[in-house]
């Protein structure tokens, strides 16, 4: 098992036919994730790196019994694209794009929520990757190995970083979910860890935060109630109040988000925070231990 | 991006928010021209984007137009710094505003609640001081409203709000409309911040943005091209503007570490990784997807326009860009720029090792982890400096 996607996924791309959607598009089939069709308006009845376009997500799903989307459309269309792909029936939408205006994510992530239809996850985020099954997104399938760690972080790279020190020590993942650096998330920690909680694979679980808003906090509450361990990890300890660390979301507003908030929730909370990045994998192995010799 | 007071108050007066009046002016004899308009009593201040521009004396009060106009002169071309801002900005324009006669002061903003996924409008009795120091010394004077996405605010909604604010009674319908006023604005504008403080309530019952400051979300300017022109004088910093206009996330940090890396995330994790080795970051740059050498050449330059920079410490995780490639780019863009500086670049992930194998014998120091590449620039960069 695993959390949102599986090697079952059946994924539509919207806006597969430009640089972007292509070059990651061929990734995500080298990587074995089943991509079913592809969106772009005015390109229908073509054929794409061998998989079939359709001019609007409403066909593409008709014909593909598609699931699942990814967007890669320009920010100005991105909310569009969402909105067009839970239209359309999808029940999981990654939307890569980054810089969309705040108060699209805002709409379409009030709509969805109240629709209580579709799940969204980013924008601006590297997307999902159950490895070995499936990969929705940028990240590069080959650091990633099966095994029993939930992870979810705002940040891409950093998770690049971190998940390549668990692979290479061993500890193999269930899966990770990008939820992105952006103000108005569609999905958040709390969300994730939820399921990670309820799937019977994960036995432990890697949380990567940043700075800016108060969502750690709230899953902080949530860990408190968990029964499998969490290492968490939060950058930005050294950012400035009132600057955008490159993300959008990575801002401290006054005295709400710093990073010592954060971590003081979670470690309130009975979470184990590593100080830096390469203590990720010690805490891991000390927790998954821990849990091994309580059953 | 940050509006100046005035763009702001432009702004709000087209959607009907009452400001006091006032003209920009850019020298002293126009700034005394525009005094005498007023009669003389009038408030000058400065028209810089930084916090406690009063504290720093960028605001001052006058009964004659020649004192105005004097110190208005004089604060044009003075480089004002405050707690907010030590490097401080020079003054290029001052706002002369007509004194009103202010009876009290009540707090108005419209925000994103992250935690709510809304808008939120607070508003306030305790106006003209710090809103944070009042949410923590008596929060229940801030009354918080919340947009709905779907419909907006009711009239009534806003009415309650405002006499839960104990908004005094003659003043409420003026405050009603102000809110109105604001969350259009802040919608139309694509705004990510609206707020007034104080919203004057004048001895002739008129309620007044005595000040104003609107943001504009960056996400949306290609929405508004009516702020384009003005993106890159909104920069706090001449360096971050040059960022700007070359399209690359740099945000200035004052010390003397300079730092490029991939990823938000990754980068904020080596500034962390810098002042545990005893070292102060003086950026965050985030050189963005892949990293041919043209980029990373910008990239370096703008780093080391900033004159405090002693080391140069490079964070790259290689993902789908292979780190081979990425030394390619660094050392193409070395042999372009003379650095005199030491450089440490720690490049992870895909073919690093060949990628650490092309940096030896180059002026690169190379590291495996990101916290040795930490440790080293910051003692390479003390030594080198004695």
């Amino acid at each position: 098992m695993a959390v949102l996607v599986d090697r079952n996924t059946r994924l539509v791309v919207a806006g597969m036919t430009g640089r972007e959607g292509s070059f990651h598009t061929q990734q995500m089939i080298d990587y074995g994730t089943q991509v079913v069709a592809g969106v772009t308006p005015g390109k229908g009845g073509t054929t794409h790196l061998g998989v079939p376009v359709f001019n609007t997500m409403r066909e593409a799903v008709e014909a593909t019994q598609a699931d699942a989307s990814v967007i890669f459309v320009p920010a100005p269309f991105a909310a569009d694209s969402v909105l067009e792909a839970e239209a359309a029936g999808i029940r999981f939408v990654t939307l890569i794009t980054e810089g969309v205006p705040i108060l699209d994510s805002m709409k379409v992530v009030n709509r969805l929520r109240t629709n209580g239809r579709t799940r969204l996850l980013g924008g601006n985020c590297a997307g999902i990757i159950t490895p070995g099954q499936c990969k929705i997104g940028i990240m590069p399938g080959h650091i990633f190995a099966p095994g029993p760690v939930g992870m979810v972080s705002r940040s891409g790279t950093l998770t690049y970083e971190i998940v390549w020190e668990l692979t290479r020590a061993g500890l193999g993942q269930t899966t990770c979910v990008g939820i992105g650096g952006d103000p108005v998330p569609g999905t958040r920690f709390i969300d994730v860890l939820r399921m990670f909680e309820e799937d019977p694979e994960t036995k432990a679980v890697v949380m990567i935060g940043e700075i800016g808003g108060t969502d750690e906090e709230t899953a902080a509450e949530y860990i408190k109630t968990m029964s499998k361990p969490v290492v968490g990890f939060i950058s930005g300890r050294t950012a400035p109040p009132g600057k955008r660390m490159g993300h959008a979301g990575a801002i401290v507003s006054g005295n709400l988000g710093t990073a010592q908030s954060k971590v003081d929730a979670m470690l309130a909370a009975g979470a184990t925070i590593a100080d830096r990045t390469s203590e990720v994998p010690g805490l891991v192995s000390a927790a998954l231990s821990l849990t091994a010799g309580a059953r | 991006m940050k509006l100046h007071e005035y763009q702001s108050k432009e702004l709000l007066e087209r959607y009907g928010v009452a400001v006091p009046r006032g003209t920009v002016a850019t020298d002293g004899p126009s700034a005394h021209q525009a005094a005498e308009q007023f009669g003389g009593k009038v408030v000058v201040k400065a028209q810089v984007l930084m916090g406690g521009r009063g504290k720093a004396g960028g605001v001052k009060l006058f009964d004659s137009a020649d004192e105005a106009g004097k110190f208005a002169g004089e604060l044009i071309g003075k480089r004002l710094v405050s707690i907010q801002n030590p490097t401080g900005l020079v003054v290029e324009k001052v706002l002369v505003g007509e004194l009103i006669d202010i009876a009290e002061e009540y707090y108005l903003s419209v925000l994103l609640d992250r935690a709510e996924q809304r808008l939120v409008v607070m508003v306030s009795q305790e106006g003209g001081m710090d809103i944070e120091e009042v949410a923590a010394t008596h929060p229940a004077a801030i009354v918080r409203l919340y947009v709905d996405p779907a419909w907006g605010l009711a009239d009534f909604e806003v009415r309650d709000a405002v006499a839960k604010a104990n908004i005094p009674a003659k003043a409420q319908r003026q405050m009603v409309s102000m809110i109105k006023a604001l969350v259009k604005t802040y919608i139309e504008s694509d705004a990510d911040l609206v707020e007034i403080n104080p919203v004057a309530w004048t001895s002739d019952e008129k309620l007044i943005a005595a000040d104003a400051k609107v943001s504009i979300d960056d996400n949306a300017l290609f929405r508004h091209p009516e702020y384009q022109a003005t993106k890159d004088d909104a920069a706090e910093d001449p360096i971050e503007a040059e960022a700007s206009r070359r399209d690359i996330a740099y945000v200035r940090l004052g010390g003397d570490i300079g730092i490029i890396g991939n990823g938000a995330g990754l980068v904020m994790c080596s500034m962390d990784e810098v002042k545990a080795a005893g070292g102060n970051p003086a950026n965050f740059l985030d050189v963005g997807g892949g990293a041919q050498a043209e980029r990373v050449q910008q990239c370096v330059e703008l780093v080391l326009m900033d004159e405090n920079v002693r080391g140069l410490l490079i964070n790259i995780f290689g993902g789908i860009t292979r780190g081979d490639e990425v030394a390619k780019g660094i050392l193409e863009a070395f042999g372009k720029i003379d650095v005199k500086i030491p450089v440490v670049a720690r490049i992870e992930g895909t073919a690093s090792d060949e990628a650490i194998r092309m940096l030896e014998g180059t002026q690169i120091v190379g590291a495996v982890t990101m916290q040795e590449a930490a440790a080293k620039i910051v003692a390479l960069a003390q030594s080198s400096t004695g």
